[in-house]
């Protein structure tokens, strides 16, 4: 449906909301013949980060679902910003993906017009002002963490706009039982492999403790020294090894009365397909 | 045949009395003129052949659908270059006094002018480097790219509207 009714306008890029009527129109016909209109893919997501000693470490779930079924067993929610600034997203995964590209060609920008590399700050900033401005219609909750000449620093931003500057932050569907086990056993400035262990069981609550999460656990460790990305850092949910065999010998079940009734078919009409197999 | 409420190209005006240099009244009149607060009214009669609804290329009819606008968002992305614009010449004809915001805005208005015919798209690259476009990458250069618009206007008519002798 484009632009043929208002040919004297100037066109103009960006969101066009030609199709919005047609759509309200659509849903409630829709509704009212009791079927639902496809939602869109949400990422119902365990994301968490925590500043420790020497920077900070970001982690999530690697499980995308689609309303109540599994649409990507491992999605990959940890996004590139800057190579010092890294940020996971969760709540629609297209507004997450889309949202942190932006933000990441934006940053490549400012930095080659600045001559000088991004600040977390600068990047929180444009994300809020870019959220705001679409007033919560982009579903996305970000977490944004990196280290740059003012220290290692964690933000999260929220779908409308709102953000904090907390030494750990956890957000997504299985937010509440991940930021359980960071009040319970936080500290600042630990070690490197403690505050591994610790993101780790944060986000296995989340995977074991909700529904939206699941699958593995991956890890990004940023320093001052550079990032390292651990892709399936944990894999709690695998199915495990049957340890014996668990069918019944054949016998076992005593036969008491046995009736065997013939059916005379016929046949009409054979025709063979070959299947593709290769 | 639909029109914009507001007609072809807008005027900017800034309003002639001021304030002494220590006076907080805001004069944010200028570019009230051009905001559009309004989504464009759909002329009465409809526009298919015969005079039938074209439900093909206009969708779905319903008198609401034409009057309101049916997204939360729609006026303020409207109006949203035009709303940034009017805070960011408040702002500097406070600071800066009023000839700074004139002498932006005789550059933009020189920078507007250059254009390509009416139904070719222009890239406005004078206009984008002044408003500091060039620097940022938004949905608007995403989405709905108008270089790779699969319509383009019917050249005569856009260039009579664009004339005013339509």
């Amino acid at each position: 449906m484009l632009h043929s009714a208002k040919p004297c306008e100037i066109q103009t890029g960006g969101f066009c909301f030609e199709n919005t009527r047609r759509n309200a129109v659509l849903e409630s016909s829709l509704s009212e013949s009791g079927y639902k209109a496809p939602g869109a893919r949400k990422t119902g997501t365990t994301i968490a980060g925590i500043v420790f000693k020497d920077g900070v470490i970001l982690g999530a779930d690697t499980r995308a679902t689609d309303d109540m079924v599994v649409a990507d067993k491992n999605c990959v929610k940890i996004h590139f910003i800057a190579p010092n600034i890294y940020c996971c997203g969760a709540g629609v995964a297209a507004d997450a993906d889309v949202t942190t590209q932006i933000m990441s060609s934006n940053v490549e920008l400012h930095m080659l017009n600045t001559g000088r590399p991004a600040l977390v700050t600068m990047v929180t900033r444009q994300l809020k002002q870019m959220l705001f401005r679409y007033q919560g219609q982009i579903g996305a909750s970000l977490i944004v963490g990196g280290v740059d000449v003012t220290g290692p620093q964690l933000y999260s931003v929220y779908p409308h706009g709102s953000y904090d500057k907390l030494p750990f932050l956890t957000m997504g569907s299985g937010a509440a039982a991940a930021v359980s086990v960071f009040e319970d056993r936080f500290k600042p400035n630990m070690e490197l492999e403690e505050a591994k262990q610790l993101v780790r069981e944060a986000i296995t609550a989340g995977i074991f403790c909700d529904l939206g999460s699941g699958s593995n656990v991956d890890l990004c460790v940023i320093t001052e020294a550079g990032v390292e990305m651990l892709r399936g850092y944990d894999k709690p949910a695998t199915k495990g090894k049957r340890e014996g065999q668990y069918r019944y010998k054949p016998g076992t079940t005593a036969v008491l009365t046995k009736t065997v009734t013939p059916f005379p078919l016929v046949v009409v009409d054979e025709s063979v397909q070959i299947m593709d197999t290769e | 045949m639909c029109r914009n409420v507001n007609g072809t190209q807008p005027d900017i005006q800034v309003h002639p009395t001021e304030s002494g240099r220590n006076g907080i009244t805001m004069n944010t009149r200028g570019l009230r003129s051009q905001l559009k607060d309004s989504v464009p009214v759909a002329g009465l009669c409809p526009q298919g052949a015969y005079g039938v609804q074209d439900s093909l290329r206009s969708g779905f009819t319903s008198v609401k659908n034409e009057l309101l606008p049916s997204h939360p968002l729609e006026l303020s992305e409207k109006n949203f270059m035009l709303n940034q614009d009017k805070m960011n010449f408040s702002s500097l004809r406070n600071i800066q006094g009023l000839h700074a915001p004139l002498k932006l805005q005789m550059e933009y208005r020189a920078a507007r002018q250059i254009q390509r015919l009416p139904f070719l798209q222009s890239s406005n690259l004078a206009l984008d480097t002044l408003r500091g476009n060039d620097e940022s990458i938004g949905f608007e250069d995403i989405l709905n790219d108008p270089t790779q618009s699969e319509m383009m206007g019917e050249p005569h008519m856009m260039v009579e509207y664009k004339l005013g002798l339509m």
